[in-house]
C-alpha cells in the first residue's frame, strides 16, 4: 500500500515559498543590480559598513567561543549540584527576542556604552553563548574520554592532552558552532539597531535605514545582495573546512560518565562557568529593575503608562501591541502548520525530489530576516499585489521563518511511522484519503502541536522582517519596544523595559507549552 | 634487553621492588567495586588477573595507572607512593580492550605519540617508529589510517604505542577480548614473548583462564563479593 501521492501535498508549500520567498528574492536581485544600486558598490561608506559588520561578527564569534568552551565542558563533563539548572539558565538568552536582548543591555550598561562596539559584543556573547554550550557541549558529552586517558598513560600532561587529543577531536564541533555564531552575528539586526550608533552600524541596520529613512530602495537591495553573497561565501568556507577537519571517530552513544570535580583545572573551569551563569542573569534582572525604577525611587508608573494613548492617533497605547502580537502569532501558527505540515508530508511521501523540496523550504531560514522583510515589502507594495497595507503580510513573513522549524519537527515523526499501519487500514477497506486521515494525521497532530509552539515563539519575537512590514498603527510587541527605545527620556525607556518584560513572559509561556507537548526523547532544536 | 624465561627470578616476597598495591578500596557511584585488594608485581614478572566481566578488573588497572583515585589504600613502585603522581608521570602503560587508537592520527602518529610527548628529534622518531612497528609485525604500515586496520592489527598498534612511551609496567585490559580464539592465543603468545624479551613487567586482565595461563607467570583470580571484588590466587 503506497502512501498518498506527494503532489497532493507539495503544491501548497511550493506555491507559498515561490510567491512569498522566491519572487521577492528575484525582485531584490533585480532592484539591487539596477544602475543606482550598483553605484553604491563604489561608495567608501558601503565598504566601511561591510568591514564593521565583518569585524564585529569575527570578534563576537571569537569571544563567544572563548566564553562558551569552559561552560560547555563543565556542564557536560563535570558532576556538580545544579548542573541542569546551569545548563537551562545558559540557554535562556537564546530564546529571548533580539529586541529584548537590546533592551536588557540598554538597562544594564551605563549610557557611555551607547553606540559602542563593546556594547554590541557583550550582547552578542550573551545571546549566542547557548549555541556554543549546546553544540560543542552536546558533542563533548559523547566524546570518548578514553582517548584522553590513553594519552595520559603515554606521558601527556593536561595541556598536551588538550592540544594533541581533545582539541583535534573537538574542533569540528567548535567550527560548526563558530559558523552558526558568525552567521547570527553577521546578520544581527535587533541588537545592533538598539545598541549600535552612527559609526557602529551593520549591513542589516543600514538596509533598514536606507529603506525607512532614506527611501533608497535600490541601495538597500544592493546591500541585501552583498549580504547574501557574504553569507554564501561563509557557508562554503565553513563547509569545506569542516569536511577537512572532521575525524571519523566512535562516539560514546550513551554519553560519557560525568566526573567529580577534583583537579584544580576542573575547579577553575567550574568557577568560570558559575560566574558566567550569574552574569547571564544580570541583563534580565536589570530589565526587570528598569521597569519599576522611576527617577530615584520605585513605582509602577511605566506599567500604567503602557495603557495610555499617545498624543497622535497613530500613537496608540503600547499595551495594544500585545493584542496585535498575539493575533499575528495565531495567524502565523495557522499558516505555518498547514503549509509546513503539507511540506513535511510531501517530503516524506515523495519518491524523488524530496531533498530539493526540503532545501527550498529551508532557504528562508538561511536568509536574513531583514532581507525577507525587505523583499516582501518591495514586491507586494505595488498593485496588483498590494498586500502592504493588509495585516496578513506580517504573519506571512513570520511563517516563512517558522515553516522550516515545523518541517523539522513533523518530518522525523512521519518518517519513523510503521508503513504496515497503512497496509492494515487498506486491508480493512479504507481508501487512500481515509487511511491518511485516520492513520497518518493522528500521528502528525502531536508533532504539529510542537511545531505550532515554535511558530508562535518565532512570531512573538520576530523583529527583523516585522520592522519592514508592520503597519504604523499596528506595531507588534518587538516593534513597539524598538520604537520606545528609539525615543529619548526615561518615560520611553521605562515603558520599553516594562513591555520587554511582558514579551519575555508571553514568549516563555509559548516555549513552556511547547516543551509540555513534546514527546519525551524526541529531537530538540 | 633480552632474557630467557629460565633466567628470570620471581621474588614476590620483596615488596620494595616493582609494583605494590596495598589494601585498595574503590566504590564508583556509591557501588563498591574493589574491597581492600592487595597485589604485588615483581619488576620482571607477568601477572594475569582472571575474573568475570564487570568484576572490577579494569577499575584495578585504572587505579594502578592513576586514572581512578582509590577511596583507600596505597599504590607504590619501588617503595615510592604514587598517590601524588599523576597518570602521565607514572610511566605505566595501558592497552585498552578495543585499542582506542587516536582517530585523527595515522598508525605512525599513534605509535609515535609517546615519543612526541618527550620531544624526540624527527630522524630518531622515524626510526624508532619503524623499530616499534617491526616489533609488533606491522613494518611498513605507518601511513595507514587507523580505521582501515583489522581488530588484531589495531591491538598490535596499541601495544607498539604503549611500548613507545617506554613504560616500566604495562597494563593490558582484555587486549584480545574482541578477537576470535585462534588469533587471541597467537597474539597472547607473541605479546608474552615480546614483553619477556623487553623485560617489561605486565598485569594482564582477562576473563579467559586459558589465555591467563598462557600469558602470565602467575594467575590471580578476582572474585566478586557484596563489598566489592577480592583476590584469590
Amino acid at each position: 500500500m503506497q502512501p498518498p501521492a506527494a503532489r497532493w501535498f507539495a503544491w501548497l508549500p511550493v506555491v507559498f515559498v515561490g510567491v512569498f520567498f522566491a519572487l521577492p528574492l528575484t525582485t531584490v536581485l533585480s532592484r539591487g543590480f539596477s544602475a543606482r544600486g550598483v553605484d553604491l558598490l563604489t561608495s567608501a561608506a558601503t565598504w566601511r559598513i561591510l568591514g564593521f559588520t565583518t569585524l564585529q561578527a569575527v570578534l563576537s564569534t571569537v569571544l563567544t567561543v572563548a566564553v562558551g568552551l569552559p561552560a560547555a565542558y563543565a556542564v557536560q563533563r563535570l558532576d556538580f549540584r545544579g548542573r541542569r539548572l546551569v545548563l537551562a539558565l545558559l540557554t535562556v538568552p537564546f530564546v529571548l527576542p533580539t529586541v529584548v536582548v537590546g533592551a536588557s543591555f540598554r538597562a544594564l550598561l551605563p549610557e557611555s556604552w551607547d553606540g559602542t562596539l563593546a556594547a554590541i559584543l557583550v550582547a552578542h556573547v550573551f545571546f549566542n553563548l547557548a549555541v556554543v554550550v549546546r553544540v560543542v557541549g552536546g558533542f563533548w558529552a559523547h566524546l570518548d574520554n578514553r582517548y584522553e586517558q590513553a594519552a595520559r598513560t603515554l606521558g601527556a600532561g593536561p595541556i598536551t592532552v588538550w592540544r594533541t587529543v581533545t582539541w583535534p577531536l573537538l574542533r569540528p564541533a567548535v567550527l560548526a558552532a563558530a559558523a552558526l555564531v558568525f552567521l547570527f552575528t553577521f546578520t544581527s539586526f535587533g541588537v545592533v539597531l538598539v545598541l549600535g550608533g552612527p559609526t557602529t552600524t551593520t549591513l542589516e541596520v543600514e538596509i533598514y535605514r536606507r529603506t525607512v529613512q532614506l527611501f533608497d530602495l535600490p541601495g538597500a537591495a544592493m546591500l541585501c545582495v552583498l549580504q547574501m553573497a557574504a553569507v554564501v561565501v561563509v557557508l562554503i568556507v565553513a563547509t569545506r573546512l569542516q569536511r577537512r577537519l572532521t575525524v571519523r571517530q566512535r562516539l560514546s552513544r550513551s554519553g560519557v560518565a560525568l566526573r567529580p570535580v577534583r583537579s584544580t583545572t576542573d575547579r577553575v573551569l567550574l568557577g568560570i562557568t558559575l560566574v558566567e551563569t550569574v552574569l547571564v542573569a544580570l541583563p534580565l534582572l536589570a530589565l526587570a529593575r528598569a521597569s519599576v525604577r522611576v527617577g530615584d525611587g520605585w513605582g509602577l508608573d511605566w506599567w500604567r503608562a503602557l495603557a495610555v494613548d499617545g498624543p497622535t492617533t497613530r500613537d496608540v497605547a503600547a499595551w495594544a501591541s500585545v493584542r496585535v502580537s498575539v493575533s499575528y502569532a495565531v495567524a502565523t501558527v495557522l499558516i505555518a502548520v498547514v503549509v509546513g505540515g503539507s511540506a513535511a508530508c510531501a517530503i516524506a511521501y515523495a519518491r524523488r525530489g524530496a531533498d530539493a523540496l526540503d532545501s527550498a523550504l529551508t532557504l528562508p531560514l538561511g536568509t536574513s530576516a531583514v532581507t525577507v522583510g525587505f523583499g516582501l515589502l518591495i514586491t507586494f507594495a505595488v498593485p496588483p499585489f498590494d498586500l502592504r497595507s493588509s495585516w496578513i503580510i506580517v504573519p506571512i513573513g513570520h511563517a516563512l521563518v517558522a515553516i522550516p522549524l515545523v518541517v523539522r519537527t513533523v518530518l522525523p515523526v512521519l518518517r519513523s511511522m510503521d508503513p504496515r499501519l497503512r497496509e492494515v487500514a487498506a486491508t480493512l477497506g479504507a481508501s487512500v484519503g481515509h487511511t491518511w486521515r485516520t492513520v497518518d494525521l493522528p500521528v502528525l497532530s502531536r508533532a504539529m502541536g510542537v511545531g505550532a509552539g515554535f511558530a508562535a515563539a518565532v512570531s512573538l519575537g520576530e523583529f527583523g522582517a516585522t520592522s519592514f512590514l508592520a503597519r504604523a498603527d499596528a506595531p507588534t510587541l518587538p516593534v513597539q519596544i524598538g520604537r520606545l527605545l528609539a525615543r529619548p527620556g526615561e518615560v520611553n525607556s521605562g515603558q520599553a523595559a516594562a513591555l520587554s518584560v511582558v514579551l519575555v513572559v508571553v514568549t516563555a509561556l509559548a516555549v513552556v507549552i511547547t516543551e509540555r507537548l513534546r514527546a519525551p526523547g524526541s529531537a530538540s532544536l | 634487553m633480552s632474557s630467557t624465561p629460565e633466567a628470570r627470578t620471581t621474588d614476590t616476597s620483596s615488596s620494595s621492588h616493582g609494583l605494590d598495591v596495598a589494601a585498595i578500596t574503590v566504590s564508583l557511584g556509591g557501588r563498591p567495586v574493589l574491597d581492600s585488594l592487595s597485589l604485588t608485581v615483581a619488576p620482571d614478572e607477568a601477572v594475569a588477573l582472571l575474573g568475570p566481566s564487570g568484576v572490577g578488573k579494569s577499575t584495578l588497572l585504572r587505579v594502578i595507572a592513576g586514572l581512578v583515585t582509590p577511596d583507600a589504600g596505597v599504590v607504590t613502585w619501588d617503595g615510592i607512593d604514587l598517590a601524588d603522581i599523576p597518570a602521565h608521570r607514572r610511566s605505566i602503560g595501558l592497552v585498552f580492550q578495543d585499542a582506542v587508537l587516536f582517530p585523527h592520527r595515522d598508525v605512525a602518529g599513534n605509535v609515535g605519540y609517546g615519543l612526541d610527548v618527550i620531544g624526540v628529534p624527527e630522524a630518531e622518531r622515524r626510526s624508532e617508529i619503524e623499530r616499534l612497528l617491526d616489533l609488533v609485525d606491522l613494518g611498513g604500515l605507518g601511513e595507514r589510517a587507523v580505521d582501515t586496520l583489522s581488530g588484531g592489527q589495531a591491538q598490535r598498534v596499541a601495544l607498539a604505542r604503549a611500548l613507545g612511551a617506554r613504560p616500566r609496567l604495562l597494563l593490558l585490559d582484555e587486549p584480545f577480548g574482541a578477537l576470535d580464539r585462534d588469533l587471541r592465543e597467537r597474539l597472547g603468545a607473541e605479546v608474552r614473548d615480546l614483553l619477556r624479551a623487553l623485560g617489561v613487567p605486565a598485569v594482564h586482565v582477562t576473563h579467559d583462564a586459558a589465555e591467563a595461563a598462557l600469558v602470565a607467570d602467575r594467575v590471580l583470580e578476582l572474585v566478586p563479593s557484596e563489598r566489592g571484588a577480592r583476590l584469590e590466587g
